[in-house]
């Protein structure tokens, strides 16, 4: 559902369909409307076959990168003597997004649910959900819920009288960016600096405690349960382009826009429509300018890029950019572009851990000569000097911070470069004037 | 963390001061204890050690620090390490309504500049990060609270409030004096 607006038409709503819903917060209000049949059937079900129902279903992580979750389920070996581990990545930090903050405060259940599930398929006794310090209301809810679920023996040592224990603890992080990187989040979780770990080993060989671990976002373990009651091929019938991207994805918009909120799609829905019909078009008397359509990390698109997109994860890297978290950040013809991005770069430079003097010193500098052609002190080779910057930002780090933090300059650079180059010049930033009154 | 400035919190406060008091008796303590228990590790309960502490004493001392390390078999000198690392803990003491503005792009091109600028005005702080003379109000700008489709979000202590515009902002300071 378009919340806080009523749901569009237009939306299919599998997993924000009790958004704004009150008491489906509540364990009987959840149980009313059909929850923990999943979890029960889960429980029923030998892990490997439910780690193939989510393979075959073609779900793919929702935090940004995409990768296949079944098949990351699969790499944890049962049987190897070990204790396993399942992390929940609820530490929505990125510019633009905010649909896991509305999966918490309006289903905390689910997440429960999903994490149980999870949990059991990757031999996991033990699920933690690490949340941002900054949520409070979902913190409150999600503890609200696991309270719950433990007092009616859903969740704990014997869940749901299945025989086995399945324990979901909710940790609240304390103000790090860098902590929704999964390496971090572990570091984090274990009481360190969320300094991110070199890869590999692989959080599936050692991860959080140096034991196997699985991590996951929230929507992606939210979605695991509907893929399970209603089976593969129904999930992967939600699909209007690519093949390799199935179900529905959720978007939070926001910025110049008439209706900003979070919407559910089914993938490869045309980005133009979405844009325009769901979320109302530009604010009166404007236009769209660009879009950053995953979350801060991922490519500006001009207007031309985005109208064409289709919104799954092949669209997105066709139309320019990238799905990332489904952030969708709308700037109008009234925002300086360097402005926005200028701010997009100090944003990194904060949140930089300083373990990578790329990433260290390449933000810092990035944000300096931004903010210096912002306020029309630039020179004729800052330009160059900033792509240079990018260059030796990208891939070169032990996360991919700094390559974030280049990508919105390099894209910006290279699609709006007038902008910049008029600030050079020493021209203001004239926003175009309003066409109607 | 990265190298561009950030404003100095300075402490205007006399509780930075006071002789310490241990947090960990009582009640507290068995929280602790019932929070060991959910970790295969002592260190893992670092940083909600660390979040009772300023949620008992509104901020975390040296003297804070040093406790949680005793009872989690950790120096003085890691915990700070700690500590220092996260945006949330207050290493010094606040206002007794600490405000948070966000500011990042997405609020940014919504107007939350001008929302700082109401909050620096009608509390009278002033400057970002000092406390206003009469010790109720800390105002900062932080780096994105995650609420982006209602900007421009603030964060009063625990209190998440969502689409303050500057009109809005006197209304919500007389709730809170």
């Amino acid at each position: 559902m378009g919340f806080p607006h009523h749901p569009h038409p237009r939306e299919t709503t599998v997993l924000t369909r009790h958004f704004g819903e009150a008491d489906a917060r509540t364990l009987a209000g959840w149980k009313k409307r059909g929850g923990y049949k999943a979890l029960e059937k889960a429980l029923g079900m030998q892990p490997a076959d439910i780690v193939n129902v989510v393979k075959e279903s073609g779900l793919r992580g929702r935090g940004g990168a995409g990768f296949p979750t079944g098949m990351k389920w699969s790499f944890m070996k049962p049987g190897d003597g070990k204790p396993h581990y399942l992390c929940c990545n609820a530490d929505e930090s990125e510019p633009g997004t905010f649909k896991d903050r509305e999966l918490m405060r309006w289903t905390p259940h689910a997440l429960v649910e999903g994490c149980a599930i999870a949990a059991y398929a990757i031999g996991a006794e033990t699920a933690y959900v690490y949340i941002r310090g900054e949520f409070t209301e979902p913190l409150h809810w999600m503890e609200s819920a696991v309270k719950e679920a433990y007092a009616a023996g859903i969740i704990g040592k014997n869940a749901m009288g299945s025989g086995k224990r399945i324990d979901v603890h909710v940790h609240k992080g304390a103000g790090a960016y860098i902590c929704g990187e999964e390496t971090a989040l572990m570091e984090s979780l274990e009481g360190r600096r969320g300094n991110p770990r070199i890869k590999p080993p692989f959080p599936a060989v050692s991860g959080v405690f140096g034991m196997p671990t699985t991590i996951n976002n929230v929507e992606t373990l939210i979605a695991a349960a509907p893929i399970l009651l209603n089976g593969a091929e129904w999930y992967k019938k939600m699909s209007l382009s690519s093949p390799k991207s199935t179900g529905t994805k959720l978007y939070s918009v926001c910025g110049n826009v008439q209706r900003p909120g979070t919407y559910e799609v089914v993938m490869g829905f045309p980005f133009k429509e979405f844009l325009y019909d769901l979320c109302g078009g530009p604010l009166h008397g404007r236009k769209f300018k660009a879009v950053i359509p995953g979350g801060a990390s991922v490519p500006i698109q001009n207007m031309e890029e985005a109208e064409a997109t289709l919104m799954d994860y092949e669209g997105f890297v066709a139309g320019g950019s990238m799905l990332g978290s489904g952030g969708v950040i709308v700037i109008d013809d009234a925002q300086p572009m360097v402005t926005v991005i200028a701010r997009l770069a100090r944003f990194f430079a904060h949140e930089s851990c300083g373990q990578c003097t790329q990433c260290r010193e390449g933000t810092a500098w990035t944000t300096k000569i931004l903010e210096r052609i912002r306020d029309g002190e630039g020179t004729v080779e800052d330009l160059d000097t900033l792509l240079d910057i990018g260059e030796q930002m990208t891939g070169k780090t032990i996360c991919v911070l700094s390559d974030s933090c280049a990508v919105p300059v390099v894209s910006g650079i290279k699609k709006f470069r007038g902008e910049f180059e008029a600030l050079i010049q020493g021209k203001r930033f004239h926003p175009v004037t309003a066409a109607v009154a | 963390m990265g190298g561009v400035e950030s404003p100095d919190y300075a402490s205007h406060d006399r509780a930075a001061h006071e002789p310490y008091v241990a947090v960990f008796t009582g009640d507290v303590k068995r929280e602790l204890d019932e929070l060991l228990t959910r970790y295969p590790t002592k260190m893992a309960a670092l940083l909600p050690a660390l979040w009772i502490v300023q949620r008992e004493r509104g901020w975390v001392s040296d003297e804070g620090m040093a406790e949680v390390a005793g009872f989690l078999d950790l120096t003085p000198a890691y915990v700070k390490g700690v500590v220092t690392f996260y945006t949330m803990y207050h290493q010094h003491p606040v206002g007794k309504y600490f405000i948070q503005v966000c500011t990042t792009s997405p609020c940014g091109i919504c107007g939350a500049e001008d929302v700082v600028k109401a909050f620096l005005r009608h509390t009278n702080a002033g400057e970002l990060g000092i406390t206003s003379p009469d010790g109720k109000f800390t105002v900062i700008e932080v780096e994105c609270l995650g609420a982006c489709g209602f900007a421009t979000p603030v964060m009063v202590n625990e209190e998440f409030i969502e689409s303050v515009t500057p009109d809005k902002v006197p209304e919500l300071l007389a709730r809170l004096a």
